[in-house]
């Protein structure tokens, strides 16, 4: 057998070969000295790639080959909701009327763009239970500090400047680190025996101090809060706002709304609940819906209806934050949200939570056996095991992640949340069929099992992978992070 | 339950029945008897019914209709979003559901495609800036520029930035709006007569509490900024040069890191990335070695597995937020990865010669349409010469009358700058219209477009006083 080609396409690079055809040259050939001066003018190339078409698409469907999407296989990745991403999404955010708008068109040619930001802006905030959204935010951490920032002006506005925002040990890391981008203080407060909010922990933080808290309902561990409305009273009554990460929201779409429990700004990363492709790292969107006191903070421009039903960009909003971003948002990811949302309906929205509920716990009664899960309750859209019962064979999480691979199922998160030794999150979604879930049972089984009778096999796993494990430590002491050019102009290797 | 609702979940009700059997509920409301009934929702959201693929397909159709893309009309339409050719290769690419539908690549064994093009998207940035270090991409070139005011804020532990008025209006608004509880205050400078960046004020501008100087290249305007002249003002200062560069412009311009640049920062939707009425776009940003430990977002590094096979991964992930939480760079997490695909693939596609060649294709295009407009009687040059891919032109008459005048006749006649007034505190810009000349515009397009304007000025001479 061939050994893979993983030469970079730069290796592959031939100089004088080309895929590339441009109009001709139909105005006066102007020298290059007079449109560009020296001193402005390049005086080195770029060293980019000379491949045919035919290299081009070989290369990067070979590289395709390499990786694993939700269509290759089950991908029950804790907090990242990978369910199927519908192909009519891709249809219809390819549709010229919306991929080939122009941002600064007059908005008379842009009235189904508008009509869709606004409906969607309207649906969020229904499912949210809040008041107004946002759709400019471009991923689940953006949101969050647009929605920090949110509620920094509306302290400001009552001439407050508190400076502590309370996040749970169980937090996404993005929390804490948006916190800071918002100018502010994170503050942990400890989690209960049940996984939970430890009230009286959070009792004793509160202070004058307090802007708000960030929170995750259902958690991280996958249990949602029973005591939801009594933490958003409290922090209510010290001052305090409450925000509501939703990244695990396909848990409660429709069940339960957020702005009900108590919480006054909500995200929702559109790449997890309404099924936008991850795209390997995005993009994302992340719209937030707030509260009707904090609506007049939303940044600009927000969607207007006149009354004669035409719409329009409102830019006249005094007390706003300003721009998350420029223009309006990932409308391209939003189209495809929308279009998502209008096909299921509020039935099919619920059905969603209730289904993804049902295989998180299909899958939990599956190996809870051989796994520890150290919150005995049902548990919601996700739940958190732990591999400790492994270490005595000397066996970690991340062996159990990596012989996963070798069984052709994406491995969950590992070690998140901190709080959980060993920690594997594990999120089937509600797309999974009982069979595939049946393979995920029986594959984490097949893994346990080798941890007592072959642990050696789960330490160098992955066996079957295009690469064997990989020395991340070197690449940190080193870092090579682009291709080396050994001689400019060499032709074909 | 017919399926009159699209909602993907393959089950039925056999299923369903033998999972919760299996689970140990009676019911599928059983599952949830941890939601306490205060806050449990018992009536429908009120959204409209769900419906069939093909309804919801009819439905998109309507909405999509009601719009004129740009890309229908003969458009002029730039200011940071710019309609080029996108080829086919990339939807070919970015289409493959092994890459299109992937999570970040955490598991690197099994995300090595994901892995590789980063690599090679990040080598890619490096050479057209010239600079040592590119991340994975980031939002847009809004959100890159207040990354780089909070970096250059860690790196010298300075107060301030200094921004020509020449960075576009909606990357400083942004730039506020981010940071205004962290970092760096931004404080704006003038240009000058011909749109460039009024370097005496800059000079004057810059203090000891400096973290950074910021100018765009080619500007807002589309004018060219002596980026050589403005290294040494910050540099003598001790602060950081940061450059906002178009791309794009790279086949024709020179590095920025060859004019002193410290950090590059920009929009990248012109490779591979179609209008999307601005999103997403992708933006992306690269810095010098010395800085390589302070950029924010994802890096991918090459390393071997056990067996010395190649292979890359994320690497110095001690700077990001799921491993150092509140002392991470960023909060980014996801970013625009399939976004910074396409862009690779346009690029590949272009390769050297082909992106040498449409940045002077472009720029000619534009000198051509430079020309005919400033012969137009009363049409006079805001941005003075030369230009790369876009410029601006004062008319004896509002900018935005004159677009929406030539819409019926199938033009977008381009930006009006008055959009962004409030951006441009005390600049008369009524009149000043922002024109971009892409690949995609023909001669005979543009002296038709050029005849438009010249008649419709023509009519509105008499009123306009």
């Amino acid at each position: 057998m061939l050994s893979a080609d993983r030469r970079t396409i730069y290796e592959k690079s031939c100089r004088g070969r080309r895929a590339y055809s441009l109009p001709a040259t139909d105005v006066p050939e102007v020298p290059v000295e007079e449109l560009a001066p020296a001193g402005l003018r390049r005086t080195a190339p770029a060293r980019l790639p000379e491949v045919s078409e035919l290299d081009l698409l070989r290369h990067f469907t070979y590289l395709s080959t390499l990786n694993f999407g939700v269509e290759s296989g089950s991908y029950p990745l804790g907090s990242c909701t990978m369910k199927y991403n519908p192909k009519i999404n891709e249809v219809v955010s390819r549709i010229e009327g919306f991929a080939g708008l122009h941002p600064y068109q007059p908005e008379a040619l842009v009235q189904g763009a508008l009509e869709l930001m606004y409906e969607l802006e309207r649906w969020l905030a229904e499912i949210a239970g809040l008041h107004a959204t946002t759709l400019q935010p471009a991923a689940g951490a953006h949101g969050e500090l647009t929605g920090l920032l949110i509620m920094r002006a509306s302290h400001q506005a009552k001439g407050r400047d508190p400076k502590r925002i309370i996040i749970p040990d169980t937090a996404h890391g993005t929390n804490p680190a948006s916190v800071i981008m918002a100018g502010y203080e994170p503050v942990a407060v400890s989690s209960d025996a049940r996984g939970g909010v430890d009230l009286e922990a959070l009792k004793a933080l509160l202070d004058d101090d307090l802007a708000g808290l960030m929170l995750t309902n259902p958690n991280t561990l996958g249990v949602f809060d029973e005591n939801i409305s009594e933490i958003a009273r409290l922090v209510h009554a010290a001052g305090g706002l409450l925000y509501y990460d939703g990244a695990n929201s396909n848990a409660v779409l429709g069940i339960s709304r957020p702005g009900d429990m108590g919480f006054d700004v909500v995200h929702f990363n559109t790449h997890k609940t309404f099924s936008t492709p991850h795209g390997g790292g995005g993009p994302g969107a992340g719209p937030i819906a707030v509260r009707d006191t904090l609506a007049p903070f939303l940044p600009v421009p927000l969607v207007g209806r006149s009354a004669d039903g035409r719409y329009f960009f409102d830019d006249d909003c005094p007390q706003s934050i300003g721009k998350a971003r420029t223009f309006y948002g990932n409308f391209g990811v939003l189209v495809r949200a929308y279009t998502y949302i209008r096909g299921l309906g509020p039935e099919g929205l619920r059905r969603v939570s209730e289904i993804a509920v049902l295989n998180a716990n299909y899958v939990m009664e599956g190996i809870k056996d051989l796994y520890d899960v150290p919150y005995e309750r049902r548990c919601t859209h996700e739940f958190v095991a732990s591999a400790a019962p492994l270490k005595e064979h000397g066996v970690r999480a991340l062996d159990v992640a990596k012989r996963l691979l070798d069984y052709g199922v994406h491995p969950p998160t590992t070690y998140f949340p901190l709080l959980v030794d060993e920690a594997l999150m594990i999120e089937p979604t509600e797309t999974e069929s009982r069979e595939d879930l049946d393979r995920t049972v029986e594959a984490l089984r097949a893994v346990a099992a080798e941890a007592v009778s072959d642990p050696r096999v789960l330490r160098e796993a992955p066996l079957t992978m295009p690469v064997r494990r990989l020395d991340e430590a070197e690449a940190a002491r080193h870092p090579v992070l682009r291709q080396r050019f050994p001689e400019d102009g060499r032709s074909c290797a | 339950m017919g399926r009159s609702v699209t909602d993907y979940v393959p089950h039925s009700e056999l299923d369903v029945r033998a999972m919760l059997a299996a689970v140990g509920v009676e019911s599928i409301d059983g599952l949830f008897d941890d939601i306490p009934e205060a806050v449990r929702r018992r009536e429908p959201l009120a959204l409209p019914a769900g419906l069939s693929e093909v309804e919801v397909l009819g439905e998109m159709r309507r909405l999509a209709a009601a719009n004129t893309p740009a890309t229908s009309l003969v458009s002029f339409l730039g200011a940071g979003v710019y309609d080029h050719y996108v080829p086919a290769v990339v939807d070919a690419v970015v289409s493959r559901s092994e890459l299109a539908t992937a999570y970040t690549p955490y598991q690197p064994e099994r995300s090595q495609g994901v892995l590789q093009t980063i690599f090679e998207f990040q080598t890619a940035i490096c050479e057209l800036t010239g600079m040592d270090v590119s991340n994975a991409g980031l939002y847009d070139a809004g959100t890159a520029l207040a990354e780089a005011s909070l970096l250059a804020g860690r790196q010298t532990r300075r107060g301030r930035i200094v921004v020509s008025a020449g960075v576009h209006p909606e990357y400083r608004q942004v730039l506020a709006t981010e940071t205004a509880g962290y970092g760096p205050r931004p404080r704006v400078v003038d240009l000058q007569a011909g749109a460039a960046t009024d370097l005496e004020a800059v000079r004057a501008a810059v203090d000891a509490d400096t973290a950074a100087v910021v100018l765009q290249q080619p500007n807002f305007f589309g004018a060219f900024e002596d980026l050589a002249a403005a290294t040494a003002i910050a540099h003598d200062a001790g602060a950081l040069f940061v450059v906002v560069a178009d791309p794009l412009s790279l086949g024709l311009l020179e590095a920025p890191r060859r004019l002193g640049a410290d950090i590059v920062v920009g929009e990248a939707q012109s490779f591979g990335n179609s209008m999307s009425f601005g999103g997403p776009g992708l933006g992306y940003m690269a810095v010098t070695q010395k800085l390589m430990r302070r950029i924010p977002g994802r890096l991918v590094g090459e390393t071997v597995d056990v067996e010395g096979k190649r292979g890359f991964v994320l690497t110095l992930q001690t700077r990001e937020q799921h491993i150092r939480r509140e002392k991470a760079t960023s909060n980014i997490c996801s970013n625009h990865a399939l976004n910074a695909l396409a862009a690779l693939v346009h690029l590949s596609w272009l390769g050297r010669e082909g992106l040498a060649e449409l940045g002077l294709l472009c720029a000619r295009k534009t000198a051509y349409l430079r020309q005919e407009l400033l012969a137009v009687p009363g049409v006079t040059a805001f941005t003075a010469g030369p230009v790369f891919r876009e410029l601006a032109v004062r008319l004896p008459a509002p900018a935005a009358q004159l677009v929406e005048a030539l819409v019926p006749l199938g033009f977008l006649a381009g930006v009006p700058a008055a959009r962004f007034a409030a951006q441009f505190a005390g600049a008369d810009l009524n009149d000043v219209l922002l024109v971009a000349v892409t690949e995609k515009r023909t001669r005979p397009e543009m002296d038709a477009f050029v005849a438009a304007v010249a008649a419709h000025l023509a009519s509105t001479e008499a009123p306009h006083a």
